[in-house]
């Protein structure tokens, strides 16, 4: 690859085809097969958010790592520039040039031995970002001064137990970025931090997507960030995608039984005491 | 005195917030509370600190991260382990009998008896506070055995059951161990077992932070189910400001070891007084409200 095409914008999208996944579960001697991801279709295009929400075990976080290419579909496919992406070798290197992840629990996902330079390091000399200590090293400056870490030499030099939450998963944000990413799959990327940092670092994402075009699928049970930071919303129930349809849409005006239920279920200051009230007509109903 | 010159004024609070309290007697007090963790430098984690809790009620405790709210907790129980170091204070305990009890004078057995039995406590992390060794059902019968030492085994396996059942647990599951229960479950049977005893407070710390929408709103009917049923207070601490104010009667506010408001439900919601409390509130976007400010505006706010 010359360098010229290196650098060629592309602007082609990540596609998910028809994404299976079965799990073998074992009970004492029989193994049956549960169905974790059931037929899921949906694109991600550049400088787009879609949102992937439904409780725990709904299958959000094996799509996501379906398309990390941490698991192998059982069928189905996953195109990126509409051709289809690789499972191994040089060309799943370059899939993972274009596609990164973040993960929900910023304490496991950094290396607690390194610092927070060598986990920058490592995806720019793998992925050929920059040759040479001082291009290395301005690269890292450079990427953790997009996530706001200052000042950048000094946070380098720290390793993950001298920051905060917020600062690890900024740190994990960077080295996404790192190998020049296009496509980033959040998994829960705020679910673990506390509440007043959470939105300060959707707001980065947010920034860091206008500013490189990121195409970002965002997984969450989190309702309400769901609708504020992205541009559709996609409810999975059971490994399905039972309604999809722009943020809005899918909140105000939701259509499936299910995505009520998640409605429902998500606090709501306007319900003040409201909850209170139907546990007392609920007991005065089963005294009768 | 001249030592109250140099404390900080108290939580702010409207006149609402007194008319709420009318009519209610108070279950438990804390007094000028003061928690310091001794390490070097030592840490201030509460500072003078003063709340009362009335019967019945559901008080929440919002604060982010550090802000001593589950330090504060612990000292009511009594719970502080070394380097944590209740330095002044007082908590007192108003039983239903009409006595006082004053918490930070009971050392030895009378302590013993009375954690649990008047207070009781579901902690943080629902998924690791089972004992993963031993079944359900050892777990519930060991607050018997502690506490009725009398209790008949058949009547403790009644009860046992009729415990779980109240929390929506099939009684089968009893034999289980909680590698064998969800989430949910667990935390259920954690409820079950601050049950136990019938206690007149409940803390309860972040009980439903690790679980699901689905499951948190199930366990927390369940919650209030179970105090329409025992009449308990609850001091529900998390930091999901939404859903303290879907479910508490009165939230305290905490940063950096004060109380900084201290209002009713509706009023910290309509009208919050400190600016600590509007910041809160602000970071959690509203799900079906209007969009506002939060239409991914950047760090800076505005620059899209």
């Amino acid at each position: 690859m010359t360098d010229t095409e290196k650098n060629a914008p592309r602007s082609g999208a990540l596609e998910v085809k028809d994404l299976v996944k079965d799990f073998r579960v074992r009970s004492g001697m029989r193994s049956s097969r549960f169905r974790a991801v059931d037929h899921v279709s949906f694109t991600l295009e550049p400088g787009k958010t879609v949102a992937l929400v439904g409780e725990s075990g709904s299958g959000k976080s094996t799509v996501a790592r379906m398309i990390a290419k941490l698991e192998k579909p059982t069928s189905g496919e996953i195109l990126l520039d509409g051709e289809r992406s690789a499972h191994r070798g040089v060309a799943l290197m370059r899939y993972r040039n274009d596609v990164q992840m973040v993960f929900q629990d910023p304490f496991a996902s950094l290396n607690p031995f390194h610092t927070v330079g060598h986990h920058l390091e490592r995806p720019i000399k793998i992925h050929h970002r920059a040759q040479g200590r001082d291009a290395i090293e301005a690269e890292i400056e450079r990427l953790l001064d997009r996530v706001n870490l200052h000042p950048p030499r000094e946070l380098a030099g720290r390793r993950p137990h001298e920051l905060s939450g917020g600062q690890r998963q900024r740190v994990a944000s960077a080295r996404a970025l790192a190998p020049g990413a296009r496509f980033l799959v959040a998994d829960e990327p705020v679910s673990m931090l506390d509440v007043s940092i959470r939105l300060g670092l959707l707001n980065m994402f947010a920034r860091l997507q206008r500013e490189e075009n990121l195409g970002v699928l965002y997984i969450t049970h989190d309702l309400a960030t769901a609708r504020h930071f992205s541009d559709e919303i996609l409810v999975m129930y059971r490994g399905q995608v039972v309604e999809r349809g722009p943020s809005d849409r899918v909140i105000l005006d939701p259509q499936h039984a299910y995505t009520k239920t998640l409605l429902a279920a998500a606090p709501n200051p306007e319900n003040h005491g409201k909850l209170r009230e139907e546990v007392r007509a609920e007991l005065a109903r089963e005294a009768l | 005195m001249s030592a109250t010159a140099t404390r900080p004024a108290g939580p702010l609070s409207l006149p609402s917030h007194e008319a709420y309290l009318e009519g209610l007697t108070p279950v438990l007090t804390a007094t000028d509370v003061s928690i310091d963790y001794l390490v070097e430098p030592p840490v201030h984690a509460v500072k003078n600190v003063s709340l009362t809790l009335h019967r019945g009620e559901i008080l929440g405790l919002a604060g982010e991260s550090g802000c001593g709210k589950s330090t504060f907790a612990y000292g009511l129980n009594r719970l502080l382990k070394p380097p944590a170091d209740l330095a002044s204070g007082s908590v007192t305990f108003h039983d239903e009998s009409g006595t006082d009890i004053d918490v930070l004078g009971l050392s030895g057995e009378s302590l013993r008896v009375f954690r649990w039995d008047k207070i009781s406590m579901v902690f943080q992390g629902a998924m690791n506070s089972l004992n993963p060794v031993i079944s359900v059902k050892r777990q519930l019968f060991d607050v018997f055995t502690t506490h009725r030492p009398d209790m008949p085994k058949k009547q403790m396996r009644a009860e046992a059951q009729e415990l779980l059942r109240m929390v929506g647990v099939d009684p089968d599951r009893l034999d289980s161990f909680a590698h064998e229960l969800s989430g949910g479950m667990r935390q259920r049977v954690m409820i079950a077992m601050a049950l136990a005893l019938r206690p007149q407070v409940m803390i309860m710390d972040e009980p439903t932070t690790a679980l699901d929408v689905v499951v948190q709103r199930g366990i927390l009917r369940e919650i209030m189910r179970l105090r329409e049923q025992f009449g308990f207070a609850v001091v529900f601490i998390t930091h999901d400001l939404p859903l303290l104010l879907e479910i508490s009667g009165r939230i305290a506010v905490m940063l950096q070891g004060e109380i900084v408001e201290l209002n009713t439900a509706a009023d910290i919601y309509e009208r919050p007084q400190h600016d600590y409390t509007r910041r809160l509130l602000s970071s959690f976007p509203s799900l079906t409200g209007d969009r506002g400010a939060f239409i991914r505006t950047g760090e800076t706010g505005g620059v899209a």
